[in-house]
């Protein structure tokens, strides 16, 4: 099966897509320390195609390979063999460089290491500046990326004493003053409190869904992977296993074998069919549960 | 016997400046030995700096805590201090730094003076206690190790200083779930096998939920609740309040009694959750044979 029919594509949740490949990964292979002593090979023959307007959602056990694989959405890492094509640009190709990162924005772990200024709306604007746009347009993409990160009101203040989902949502805030098709996010919410984590992805859903931004989201959290178009699952470095949540999360041996688990409401789906309660495939979150018991 | 006594703690950073920020107001609890107890709260709630009193790294601004018997504040017995209770920090494993796993986990028991085969025995030991096979991966540089290892490996170094008092921030924040399983089971077969005490700062509700016999709520540096999971998690509203929430399963069943199911909501586990929903299950099977004809 050819990358591009990855399951799940056409049971997509009912929503509008145009069905184009955003990005386009084909045999992608990485090594760390290359030649040297300690060469790990960290990605083998990864095939991926990201379609334009999906959210996406990358999981595995630590040390996988899924951080790796994101870096190179933006060619802040390029394959030693294999190609990644970012809206038809080769990233091994320099002359792209600055339209890739452009149009792919990434978003990291530690939202205390990707501030820069000592003012949110100075901080907001930093990328969109550097693209050297007239300061009205940098104005103007700074109000509508703070308007759809629900920070307006923090314009004015410190980034360091804002909570730490609100952080986070300055990193996506800033990313998106560049207007990119496509977001990037590396465990945004392992470091947050619950409602720091809630906020976080009703901003992401609301991106994507509202706003056309493609998500691809790399976590550790079934409940979010859960709630995603599609999701790809990677173990030593190799994809082995994508499609839908449901699809994905039926394969609970195989999760299990790999480090992962179920998402709460599944669990307890499964769990329920083990003492002989006929209860239907494909639920994956608390809605889900309460919508079968409540029919 | 409380192993940790806090009375009325006050902390205030940069004091005297005009960045002064208070971080604790008057927090007063006690932990008991041998007790699995969970500190949660908001991002900026006061909690890692709680914690960083209980070996003597911060000295109470006002107040005081005694741990093991000892004023943090009193810089004679800090060494003693460092020897009883074991913190882990958030992200550990940015304090690895020697060119072997084994000779970091080491570093801790060569500073206490410990011969080579006491030394030894220690680091397999403590390898061992968080799943690390000591012959394989203790020659290993713990750079090449994945987050996750480099993780169980900083814990490690902790615990073969054998503490008494165990206090973990955020240790399984990153780890892909069954990772997050194994070391929280680690930690409470530890507590059982050497009667430790665990004080665990997590953002996870799930987690407190399953291994903590008491929680404490702290909000804006002050103690908002301290309870065993069951009472905190019976106050959904409050909580959220506080910028927290209640594990999925008791969210489920919230959900379930606004919609009309006779279910009990406290319930704190997935086994409890299954458990309860079969009750439900069953309850409706025997009323549609009772009634003829459906």
């Amino acid at each position: 099966m050819s990358s591009n029919a990855l399951p799940g594509k056409q049971a997509a949740r009912g929503r509008s897509r145009e069905g184009a490949v955003y990005i386009r990964v084909k045999g992608l292979t990485y090594f760390y320390n290359r030649g040297g002593q300690s060469e790990q090979a960290a990605l083998h023959g990864v095939d991926l195609d990201v379609y334009k307007g999906e959210f996406l959602a990358l999981v595995g056990p630590n040390g996988s390979g899924k951080s790796t694989l994101a870096r190179h959405f933006n060619a802040l890492l390029t394959p030693f063999e294999g190609t990644v094509l970012v809206d038809g640009m080769d990233t091994r190709q320099g002359e792209y460089l600055w339209e890739i990162r452009q149009r792919v924005g990434m978003v990291f772990q530690n939202p205390d290491n990707q501030i820069v200024s000592s003012l949110v709306e100075e901080d907001v604007a930093f990328g969109a500046e550097n693209l050297g746009l007239p300061p009205p347009e940098v104005r103007a993409r700074v109000d509508e990326a703070l308007v759809l990160t629900g920070l307006s009101e923090y314009r004015n203040h410190a980034p360091h004493l804002l909570s730490g989902g609100q952080k986070q949502r300055l990193a996506i805030a800033g990313v998106l003053a560049m207007r990119p098709d496509c977001l990037v996010l590396d465990e945004p919410s392992s470091m947050l409190d619950p409602s720091g984590r809630r906020e976080l992805m009703d901003t992401l859903l609301r991106l994507n869904r509202s706003n056309g931004v493609t998500v691809v989201l790399v976590t550790h959290y079934m409940e979010e992977a859960a709630v995603a178009d599609r999701v790809m699952v990677l173990c030593s470095g190799r994809s082995v296993l994508a499609g839908t949540p449901a699809e994905v999360f039926a394969e609970e041996q195989l999760l299990r074998n790999v480090g992962l688990e179920l998402p709460v409401a599944a669990k307890i789906a499964c769990r329920l069919r083990r003492r002989g309660f006929l209860v239907p495939d494909g639920i994956l979150t608390i809605k889900d549960m309460v919508a079968y018991l409540c029919r | 016997m409380p192993v940790i006594k806090v009375e009325n703690l006050t902390h205030v950073y940069s004091r005297g400046t005009p960045f002064e920020v208070t971080s604790l107001d008057s927090v007063s609890l006690e932990i008991q030995r041998g007790e699995f107890y969970a500190l949660v709260g908001a991002t900026g709630s006061g909690k890692s700096t709680l914690v960083q009193h209980f070996n003597g790294i911060l000295a109470p601004t006002g107040g005081n805590v005694r741990v093991c018997g000892i004023d943090v504040a009193n810089k004679g017995l800090r060494r003693e201090l460092w020897h009883r209770v074991g913190l882990v920090f958030q992200q550990p494993e940015h304090q690895l730094f020697e060119e072997t796993v084994f000779d970091d986990v080491a570093f801790g028991p060569r500073n206490l003076g410990l011969n080579n085969a006491e030394v030894r025995e220690r680091v397999i030991d403590a390898l061992r206690l968080v799943d690390l096979d000591p012959e394989e991966v203790g020659r290993t540089s713990p750079f090449r190790l994945s987050g996750g290892m480099r993780r169980k490996a900083a814990i490690a170094g902790v615990l073969a200083l054998r503490p008494e008092v165990l206090v973990l921030d955020e240790p399984a924040a990153g780890l892909d779930p069954v990772s997050r399983r194994q070391l929280m089971e680690r930690i409470d077969r530890l507590r059982g096998e050497r009667g430790i005490t665990v004080v665990l700062v997590t953002h996870n509700m799930e987690e407190v939920a399953r291994w903590a016999d008491r929680v404490a709520v702290l909000h804006k540096g002050r103690l908002a609740m301290e309870a065993p999971p069951r009472e905190v998690f019976n106050k959904t509203e409050e909580l959220r309040a506080l910028g927290l929430d209640v594990p999925a399963t008791v969210e489920l069943m919230l959900r379930l009694q606004a919609r009309g199911l006779p279910v009990r909501a406290d319930l704190l586990t997935i086994d409890e959750a299954v458990v309860e929903i079969a009750r439900i299950l069953n309850m409706e099977r025997n009323m549609e044979m009772r009634q003829p004809g459906v």
